[in-house]
């Protein structure tokens, strides 16, 4: 079972956070095929949000085939995200971003630098994806 | 379904206009939040919709029924006014065999259950609980007569910050539980952006924008780029507020469409910068923004 939580600075609204938060749990493996989701009514009482915020969330998981809802029972995991393949690229992945991380303090940014120049990349890069 | 629904409606005290042409529709299941600033009306609406006072012109109607009209629509709303009223002189126990004695449909189970929970001693007289506790006993009232809508005013106003966590919690699990519909008032923004999803903004006795929480923050964007005039703005792009400095515009906008312009650099607004921009730009000859997803 994984715990949700809410970050107000984080620009995303909380249904946002909700399906980021599962599908991270998903790709890091903290979540498998099986899984219960925490019900509705915990999520609410523990995070004090509304409950069709937490029900939005669920639905667009399981809009996305991740989850699957039991009436009267609950939501379960249905599908990995990424699957063996993937995490398995992850280390050397993390790697390369390492040793990119040493490049970008060598050359004298300093960690807000670099958390802006990542993040712009990251950004135009998504932006050019879609156009 | 809707909950609530007013058509021009308004509300004269002797001389001043408290509501005028209040136009609003909000859905039943949902959460509605309802804000401005202290005088907008917010408690002249709910008091409206409670059946407690008659409007002075247009209609509103609350589960498909007048305000107040006889037992059955008296059955159907709770509401909890301004200061969470209880009779200082009863004790708990006493508020609770009231609440059966003049409800007929009346939880007697989850009343008893909500106040072991709360651990209240129910030999205590309400006028020396907390006002955290003093709350939570009003709210537990309003939710063991087990209503279609519940109307709460200013129900936190006046508690710390970890007893009014407690306070939205138990009301959003009951949301989740019951799937009541609930329409709550509050100055404090901070509160209602995780409670609720769809909010009702009162400015100056009139509705200034009223809609689905996501639907207006999806619709609304912060702009901000070098010093340019307004005038050339798309037309589609409704401003709500615009302030300059001498080489730079920031514009809050109101659009259906995408921000194209690549001069502008387009910020993401909390529910409280929305609120906010509304509440101080009163621009009271502009008709009311509905924004329906």
């Amino acid at each position: 079972m994984i715990e949700f939580h809410l970050d107000g600075g984080s620009g995303l609204s909380p249904y946002q956070q909700l399906v980021r938060q599962v599908r991270h749990a998903l790709r890091l493996g903290l979540l498998h095929e099986g899984d219960q989701l925490p019900k509705v009514k915990d999520v609410v009482a523990a995070l004090a949000i509304n409950p069709n915020t937490v029900l939005k969330a669920y639905r667009e998981l399981e809009h996305d085939g991740l989850v699957a809802a039991r009436p009267g029972v609950g939501t379960f995991v249905t599908a990995t995200l990424g699957g063996g393949g993937s995490l398995a690229a992850l280390g050397p992945l993390r790697q390369d971003l390492r040793r990119w991380l040493g490049k970008a303090r060598r050359a004298g940014l300093d960690e807000e630098s670099i958390e802006a120049l990542f993040l712009s990349t990251f950004r135009s890069a998504a932006r050019e994806d879609i156009a | 379904m809707t909950a609530l629904r007013a058509q021009s409606l308004g509300k004269k005290y002797k001389r001043r206009w408290a509501l005028t042409g209040c136009t609003l529709d909000v859905p039943a299941g949902h959460v509605t939040g309802l804000v401005g600033p202290n005088g907008a009306g917010k408690s002249t609406l709910l008091n409206l919709a409670a059946g407690m006072l008659r409007p002075t012109t247009g209609t509103i109607e609350v589960c498909g029924g007048v305000p107040g009209s006889g037992p059955a629509q008296l059955a159907k709303v709770g509401f909890v006014a301004q200061n969470t009223p209880v009779y200082a002189g009863l004790t708990v126990d006493e508020h609770l065999r009231l609440g059966a004695h003049l409800n007929p449909s009346w939880d007697d189970a989850l009343a008893r259950r909500r106040v072991a929970g709360l651990g209240l001693d129910t030999a205590q007289q309400a006028g020396k609980l907390s006002g955290g506790q003093r709350a939570q006993l009003a709210l537990t009232l309003g939710i063991a007569k087990r209503p279609e809508l519940l109307l709460l005013d200013e129900p936190v106003a006046a508690l710390d910050p970890l007893a009014r966590r407690d306070f939205l919690a138990d009301l959003m699990e009951t949301v989740a539980e019951h799937g009541l519909s609930v329409v709550l008032s509050s100055h404090l923004v901070s509160d209602l952006e995780r409670v609720c999803d769809h909010l009702i903004v009162l400015v100056e006795s009139q509705v200034r924008i009223t809609g689905e929480v996501e639907g207006l923050l999806a619709t609304h964007h912060r702009l901000s780029g070098s010093r340019r005039d307004l005038d050339t703005l798309p037309a589609d792009q409704h401003v709500v507020s615009a302030s300059h400095t001498d080489r730079q515009t920031t514009v809050l906008v109101r659009t259906e469409a995408p921000i194209l312009d690549p001069g502008w650099t387009v910020g993401r607004l909390t529910l409280e910068d929305l609120v906010l921009a509304y509440m101080s730009n009163p621009t009271a000859a502009r008709p009311a923004l509905e924004v329906l997803r």
